[in-house]
């Protein structure tokens, strides 16, 4: 075995350990590095029991209601497959409304209420000029062609 | 078998086609990001809900990605260097350290600047920016280890390693907003199918990720000249080149 051969060998030995040791523990925390837990998850009681967590998913259309004379909303998340209601008291951000994708952190209360503390926004990758947003909706539900 | 390799890596050829590269690489970055700039925020339509912050994108992304680029190339150039014990590539490696610093921390700040109006926080340790931020740290911890040591070749040995070593989180940093659930979006562009974006929003976009490109090696070029003069000023090449 040649010198050059025995650095490659001892380069790539050291890289490859890391990456599988990196790798065994983004697969034994993957629940831990994700930023949320999802409505489904909530259902299936995969949630941190009595601790904050973050939830996040679709704000259902037309679930949103505010109470008159204060900045309590309440409002319902959807992943599609379950649904959790969630209130929350404060601002919230530009990007809120209806049919957006939120991340709300806080915790469940005992009547299956989720009590969120803050709010976040999510935004997709999907970027268009407000015509063609305007134009999408009039066609309603055609995916962009574009 | 390996001697054009070895010519090719010769620090006086490295150090004239850079010097031949340099302003051309110039031009491109002065080209590119000139035509991107205007028609990215001056004649791409605003986005349907963002308006014009989306705008920061033509800065944020082509960082962002600059930033995996540059880390990317350094940790080549630190394994050719360790492996074929050829002395450029820790000069390479040396050389492109501090600029793909300088771009994580850019695509960092463009993307906090947005986040604060976008999401409702500056900050959040979501998998994709705390990914981002790691590598940051690995670009300072790779620019100290080599200052670490009193003999300048251990330093380029163990910084060069470092570097190999922290290349695993490339593609975590890439693949992060798919693996786990994210608050940071999804890939626009670089993604499997067609880019979720119409093209007079795009072309911009492009523009100023190859003038990014382009502006990167101007830099390289110009620092890995440096370099090269440094490492080699006791050679009588450089004394050659110096004098005359």
């Amino acid at each position: 075995m040649t010198p050059r051969r025995k650095r490659m060998l001892v380069v790539f030995g050291i890289l490859s350990g890391v990456a599988a040791s990196v790798a065994l523990a983004v697969v034994a925390g993957r629940q831990n590095i994700s930023f949320y837990y999802d409505p489904t998850q909530v259902a299936l009681g995969k949630e941190p029991p009595g601790k904050g967590f973050r939830l996040g998913g679709m704000v259902v259309k037309g679930s949103v209601s505010r109470k008159p004379g204060d900045l309590t909303v309440r409002f319902v998340l959807t992943d599609f497959a379950h649904q959790v209601p969630v209130t929350y008291t404060g601002v919230l951000p530009d990007l809120f409304r209806e049919g957006q994708g939120i991340i709300a952190h806080g915790t469940m209360g005992p009547n299956g209420e989720f009590v969120a503390d803050e709010v976040l926004a999510k935004h997709d990758e999907k970027y268009m000029p407000p015509e063609v947003a305007a134009s999408l909706k009039n066609k309603h539900g055609v995916k962009p062609t574009t | 078998m390996w001697t054009w390799f070895y010519r090719l890596a010769s620090p006086p050829y490295v150090y004239r086609t850079a010097a031949a590269l340099t302003p051309w690489f110039f031009a491109g970055a002065a080209l590119m990001i000139g035509y991107g700039l205007v028609d990215g925020l001056a004649f791409a339509p605003p986005d349907y809900q963002q308006g014009d912050a989306f705008r920061i994108i033509y800065v944020h992304a082509p960082s962002a990605w600059l930033s995996l680029f540059a880390y990317t190339l350094m940790a080549v150039a630190g394994a050719i260097a360790l492996i074929w014990r050829i002395k450029v590539g820790y000069a390479v490696a040396a050389a492109a350290a501090p600029i793909g610093a300088s771009f994580t921390l850019a695509a960092l700040v463009t993307g906090s600047l947005w986040g604060r109006p976008m999401w409702g926080t500056y900050w959040a340790w979501d998998p994709r920016l705390t990914s981002e931020l790691i590598l940051l740290f690995l670009y300072f911890g790779v620019i100290s280890l080599r200052q670490a040591f009193e003999d300048p070749a251990r330093g380029d040995r163990a910084a060069a390693l470092l570097g190999v070593v922290g290349v695993v989180n490339v593609p975590i940093v890439h693949f992060s907003v798919t693996w786990w659930n994210s608050l940071h979006q999804g890939g626009t562009v670089m993604r499997l199918g067609k880019p979720e974006m119409p093209g007079s929003m795009l072309w911009p976009l492009l523009a100023m990720l190859a003038g990014f490109m382009f502006f990167f090696g101007a830099v390289l070029c110009m620092r890995v000249r440096g370099e090269v003069l440094s490492r080699e000023r006791q050679s009588a090449w450089v004394r050659e080149a110096v004098i005359s």
